[in-house]
């Protein structure tokens, strides 16, 4: 479960840039076996929003509940419960994939057969054996990808942050990480992801956040968007939101 | 903070680090390979050079010989200088180092110095050029001398007076220092600054690749995401730093110590042809006792460097920050090495300095408890407070996210 409470967050000026409100007091929420999409374009808001639930970022205000525990009180049992993948989280080249995937149980506290077993399973699933002792410098864009989805599950969160996890993939790349998304949901996990490809979130969120300028501007299912702006387009319906706006 | 996770952090880093072709050729092909044989190269090729210095047999001129065909005469008799043929432009020949240095003799030497009127005899060299400076003063202290006590022997003993009054007690020096305070007061006295740059270059890269290098490779954010602190993560790191900077030294010391025990007899044998006692030795206790003072200085560079290249966005810029430090700690190790410069209550304050200059008390075999007390405990306060600054760098995210 994820619950966003007039989340804010301000970057102050500096010498050389403008004080920033990346992040202006949104709320939200995202419920278990449910994936909430966060529409908007570059420079919306998105990441920061999903660094801040990641408790990567710390939020200048407001507060956030994610698996049951407050951001700001708790980040670290937060992170416990979060798998966070984004294109910006890139892997340790000099590290074969078993041990990133290892590396990573530990830091969640697992050790021993259960480190084994998960890493066991979760190569299997994911079919990394061939490349399991292969190091991740060579690696192919698409190994990695693997190797990454196997990064976020290791500790088998409750709760998954994608921050547009698809940018940069070719299509059969991008396929797969869509269908490891709707699993998570199938598994009973609060995924939230973003994104600014308007036939991903179509096919793949419960319910869709149009983000800009840091407000969220409109939200719900898309039938109740379609139905809020008479449109059947996601792409219009987030024109016409947005546009307004500007 | 957990030492498991700390732990977790510091095996991944240390793995990672070891695979790094950069990382080991600083932590292991330079202080292995490279430093010995530019350390103990130096001083072979110091002793090799020096030695042919004093074997050659330098060409001297004499200026004035034709009326005193005496001393000119005694002087074709050394063998220590070789004497060619008077020429009007013996300062040029000396300038281009056709010759080593002219005698000039006053006129009517031989017949005035028989009075004991003789004045000055001028040794004309060119300061600067080694050769003519060992020639300048084997003429005067040698040469020059023993025909001078020849020449008053003989005329005291024309006149009945007897020459023992020239000498009328003889003087002789006797070294109670043991070889090793003797190699410990010149040439161990260099150690410490060695070991001290080693453990300052040991430390950069790793520094430099596990803060700058993550945020360029964008690995920094995926280990945001991991439920250790990020108090455990920079400690982890930290650890790691201090590892290959310890580990730089330690390699530097016995590969250095093992290189000097293999080129032992050369360097006495080339050595003890100045000086026929010479036995090179330096004491293990006091390589020990300077390693134990560097300690908490190879603390001190592992956190600061962190610190500062957590700031930088990328590896070049890190360089940039760090290339300048570079500096800051071979000044202070080079005033330790000027004379008159030593330990005392001000001096044992300042890092590096203090360190230099006790540990070449300690070479020397000397152990000063109080400064060396004074010197450890400043020196881990300093390195505390690096160790702060890096954790408090990590714990923000401007600087983390800095773009």
């Amino acid at each position: 479960m994820i619950q966003a409470q007039k989340l804010s967050k301000v970057f102050p000026a500096t010498k050389k840039t403008k004080e920033v409100r990346a992040v202006n007091a949104i709320s939200f929420e995202c419920k278990p076996g449910q994936i909430y999409g966060l529409l908007g374009a570059n420079g919306a808001g998105k990441t920061t929003t999903l660094r801040i639930l990641a408790t990567i970022l710390e939020p200048t205000s407001g507060t956030a509940k994610v698996a049951g525990y407050d951001i700001v009180e708790e980040p670290e049992k937060v992170r416990e419960n979060v798998g966070f993948l984004s294109t910006s989280t890139a892997l340790y080249d000099r590290l074969t994939a078993r041990e990133l995937v290892e590396y990573f149980g530990r830091l969640h506290g697992m050790d021993g057969d259960a480190l084994h077993k998960s890493v066991e399973t979760l190569f299997a699933a994911l079919d990394m054996n061939g490349f399991r002792d292969r190091r991740c410098e060579k690696l192919s864009t698409g190994m990695k990808q693997k190797v990454s989805i196997a990064r976020t599950l290791v500790h088998d969160p409750p709760v998954m942050i994608f921050d547009e996890p698809t940018v940069g993939l070719d299509v059969m790349a991008a396929r797969s990480i869509a269908q490891f998304i709707r699993q998570c949901r199938e598994r009973g996990k609060t995924v939230i992801f973003s994104t600014h490809v308007m036939s991903e979130a179509t096919k793949l969120c419960d319910r869709i956040g149009i983000i800009h300028g840091g407000n969220i501007l409109e939200e719900g299912t898309l039938e109740e968007l379609r139905a809020r702006h008479a449109k059947q387009d996601l792409e219009d319906i987030f024109v016409e939101v947005v546009g307004d706006e500007q | 903070m957990s030492l498991r996770n700390i732990g977790v952090v510091y095996r991944k880093e240390m793995v990672d680090s070891l695979r790094d072709r950069r990382t080991v050729i600083s932590m292991f092909v330079i202080p292995i390979l490279l430093f010995p044989a530019l350390s103990v190269g130096l001083v072979l090729l110091g002793a090799t050079m020096m030695n042919k210095t004093k074997e050659e047999i330098p060409r001297v001129m004499i200026i004035g010989g034709q009326e005193s065909p005496r001393i000119v005469e005694a002087l074709k008799k050394s063998e220590k200088i070789q004497i060619v043929s008077e020429s009007p432009d013996f300062e040029t020949q000396i300038t281009d180092r056709k010759i080593r240095a002219a005698i000039v003799l006053p006129p009517g030497f031989d017949a005035a110095a028989n009075r004991g009127e003789a004045g000055k005899v001028f040794v004309d060299y060119y300061e600067g050029d080694i050769k003519s400076e060992l020639t300048q003063k084997t003429i005067v202290n040698e040469v020059l001398e023993d025909y001078r006590v020849d020449l008053a022997k003989s005329l005291l003993s024309a006149r009945g007076v007897p020459s023992g009054l020239l000498q009328p007690f003889d003087v002789g020096e006797k070294n109670i220092a043991p070889p090793e305070k003797v190699g410990g007061s010149g040439f161990g006295g260099m150690i410490p600054y060695f070991v001290i740059i080693l453990a300052f270059t040991g430390a950069m890269y790793p520094a430099m690749d596990l803060t700058a290098g993550e945020k360029e490779r964008g690995t920094m954010e995926t280990i945001l995401t991991s439920p250790v602190s990020r108090t455990d993560l920079v400690l982890g790191k930290f650890l790691t730093v201090v590892t290959a900077s310890l580990a730089t030294a330690i390699l530097a010391l016995f590969s250095m110590g093992i290189s000097f025990v293999l080129a032992k007899n050369t360097i006495d044998r080339l050595l003890s042809k100045n000086d026929p006692t010479f036995h090179f030795a330096l004491d293990p206790r006091g390589v020990l006792a300077v390693f134990v003072m560097i300690l908490p200085l190879s603390v001190l560079f592992s956190a600061a460097m962190l610190a500062v290249s957590l700031f930088a966005k990328s590896f070049r810029e890190a360089q940039t920050y760090i290339s300048p430090m570079t500096f800051v700690v071979i000044m202070p190790a080079i005033i330790a090495l000027l004379p008159g410069v030593e330990l005392n209550t001000r001096t044992a304050l300042v890092p590096i300095l203090s360190t230099t200059l006790v540990g070449k008390e300690l070479m020397a075999g000397n152990h000063p408890w109080g400064f060396i007390a004074l010197i450890f405990a400043s020196s881990c306060v300093y390195a505390s407070l690096a160790i702060a600054a890096a954790v408090t760098m990590f714990n923000r995210e401007s600087v983390l996210f800095r773009s």
